[in-house]
């Protein structure tokens, strides 16, 4: 059995392997279509001004003087060696960075996964107990408007009602890091917090009704109320733990989006995660910052779907079993 | 004696699911919508300044009420639609062709071709798509045609996954195999065999990424990368609106709307398409 399980995971990291080196290329591809450098970005109408000579000393300190694929491998090399290149706008390493902006979009998807998978799992549930009946149908409402209301929407109103009619705005202040102000830190992560979760609950909820609905109508379900089980119990106990597999799968896609998809949340917020990082680095012409930051989000992506695949098999013996 | 025939035309389950009929009836009134700013039909003109009616709430006159400058809101919300759906109509029509496109050929053929496509397909899930299309359109540019490129290339890949993996299983099947043996042409096979019975589940995709088209198209502009002030955008007018909601609902509220209303209509039509197109789920 171990054997099957390393040789699938050695398949795995194989193709997980290509898949990033074709990320990074396709990146590395995509930042250098766009029109204008960190030279045009950082010295604007002003560039016209500059003397070839000068154009050309920018060009060897910004390490864009190379050829491509020199510029490419340099950058791999980097990567590969802990070196995530240099942003040359505030003047610190792209690692440096990251060190800070990392944790920041950790403890946003942290915080909002738990929100989204308690509120989708519990919509599920509610729905799910009367198919076709009205908790269906506000269930499914709920599940709709979660879905269709856009996160930036849902910011703004909150912004707006919070800092201009309340006064309250914990955003406003500088980012305060958990260790140094535990409370401060809460309050600010607490708004995009809600706001993402309630954008994750709709995919669990959808998920989890469905996979409720299913398991409900197998047997053993019905011999566990015939036997007169508790009905609460029934549902939360025999039904959650045999639905679990697709909410495992759709809460791991939806962490995995978190880690850099909360651009927009952030910039409300002003959160300085990943997503701000590369949003700033996109601006700006920041190469380095732009590829090193997105082969982080990628990396974690990949590795938080390897973790739901590993979680999958320990929460559903049946997975396992099928596969020896 | 002559049998008659039971089966019935697939739009006939679907006006008979309730999801269908409201979807399809908010989409008609947002298309409507579209059609009126596209013809300059609007009450106002969507850019007009008048320093009069500046902030004003909602009234007979305004029926959304004024933005800052004085502009209806209403009007600009009716550009705004026709240049959200221009986008996500052009954007999902590049992605679904193309992509399913490839995933017919590549599944159906499932060589060196196949490969590259679904290694090139999980490339793009490996990161999510609003990043990917925050780069693209900062290297093509802010007109509502790279918009709609950069959010085209981003959903490609859906469509090659959706159409691959039912081409897999039919290509196996007893009359696809019965069709080869017949002597019919590749392309004949693809398009006579292959293509109905993928249609549906292209369908149902063109619905759902439709509305994720537009959510991504106003999270663009939203960010400034897209629709470029004083042109009138959905995403832009929430941007916009986020000093002044606190005293002016109004000016959050209509763009607001006019975005939830499409994405749930957008959503209805595809959950009304897939139960409609797929005879198994058919109810009654």
């Amino acid at each position: 059995m171990l054997r099957v399980a390393s040789s699938r995971l050695r398949s795995k990291l194989i193709s997980v392997c290509t898949t990033l080196f074709g990320i990074s290329i396709f990146v590395f591809v995509v930042l250098r279509v766009i029109p204008g450098d960190a030279i045009t970005s950082s010295f604007g109408q002003d560039t016209s001004n500059l003397t070839p000579q000068t154009i050309k000393a920018l060009k060897s300190y910004y390490g864009i003087d190379k050829p491509l694929l020199l510029q490419y491998f340099n950058w791999l090399k980097g990567f590969l060696t802990g070196n995530l290149g240099f942003a040359f706008h505030t003047g610190t390493p792209v690692t440096t960075l990251t060190a800070s902006s990392f944790p920041v979009t950790l403890e946003l998807a942290l915080f909002a996964s738990i929100i989204g998978v308690t509120l989708g799992t519990l919509m599920g549930i509610y729905s799910a107990s009367q198919p076709g009946g009205r908790r269906d149908f506000f269930g499914q409402i709920f599940g709709l408007f979660a879905l269709a209301v856009p996160s930036f929407v849902l910011s703004t109103l909150i912004v707006a009602v919070s800092a201009n009619k309340f006064r309250y705005f914990p955003n406003g202040f500088e980012y305060a890091k958990p260790w140094q102000n535990l409370s401060l830190n809460l309050q600010q992560m607490m708004y995009p917090s809600i706001v993402l979760g309630i954008a994750v609950a709709a995919p669990v909820m959808r998920t989890a009704r469905s996979s409720f609905i299913e398991t409900q109508e197998k047997d053993f379900v019905r011999t566990a109320i015939g036997k007169g089980v508790d009905e609460r119990r029934v549902r939360f106990v025999h039904v959650l733990r045999n639905s679990l597999n697709p909410i495992v799968t759709m809460t791991g896609i939806q962490f995995g989006y978190l880690l850099g998809g909360a651009v927009i949340v952030e910039q409300i917020f002003s959160l300085p995660g990943m997503g701000r990082q590369i949003l700033d680095g996109i601006m700006k012409r920041e190469y380095a910052t732009v590829q090193s930051s997105v082969m982080i989000v990628a990396i974690s992506f990949v590795f938080i779907n390897l973790l739901t695949d590993l979680i999958y098999r320990k929460v559903d013996p049946r997975i396992r079993q099928n596969e020896d | 004696m002559k049998i008659k025939r039971e089966s019935k035309a697939w739009y006939y389950y679907y006006f008979r699911s309730l999801n269908g009929i409201v979807g399809f009836a908010i989409l008609a009134l947002l298309f409507i919508g579209a059609l009126v700013a596209l013809f300059h039909a609007t009450p106002f003109d969507p850019v007009a300044q008048d320093i009069n009616v500046m902030l004003k709430p909602p009234s007979i006159h305004h029926i959304f009420g004024t933005d800052q400058f004085g502009r209806d809101i209403f009007s600009r919300v009716l550009d705004g639609v026709r240049r959200s759906l221009a986008v996500s109509l052009l954007s999902v029509a590049i992605a679904s062709i193309v992509g399913s496109t490839l995933g017919v050929v590549g599944g159906y053929f499932g060589t060196f071709l196949d490969t590259m496509v679904t290694r090139m397909s999980d490339v793009f899930f490996a990161f999510p798509a609003i990043l990917m299309a925050l780069a693209i359109v900062s290297s093509l540019g802010h007109s509502w045609l790279d918009t709609a490129i950069a959010i085209g290339i981003v959903y490609t890949p859906i469509f090659v996954r959706v159409s691959r993996g039912p081409v897999l299983s039919l290509k196996e099947t007893d009359y696809v195999k019965s069709g080869r043996v017949l002597g019919f042409s590749t392309p004949r096979i693809m398009a006579k065999h292959l293509l109905p019975n993928v249609m549906p589940i292209v369908l149902v995709q063109i619905a759902l990424s439709l509305s994720w088209a537009i959510l991504t198209e106003s999270g663009l502009s939203f960010l400034g990368l897209g629709t470029q002030a004083p042109d009138a955008s959905l995403g832009l007018m929430v941007s916009e609106a986020q000093s002044l909601a606190a005293f002016a609902w109004w000016t959050l509220a209509g763009p607001s709307l006019a975005l939830i209303f499409a994405v749930v209509s957008l959503n209805l039509v595809g959950d009304g398409l897939r139960d409609s197109l797929d005879p198994t789920r058919r109810s009654i």
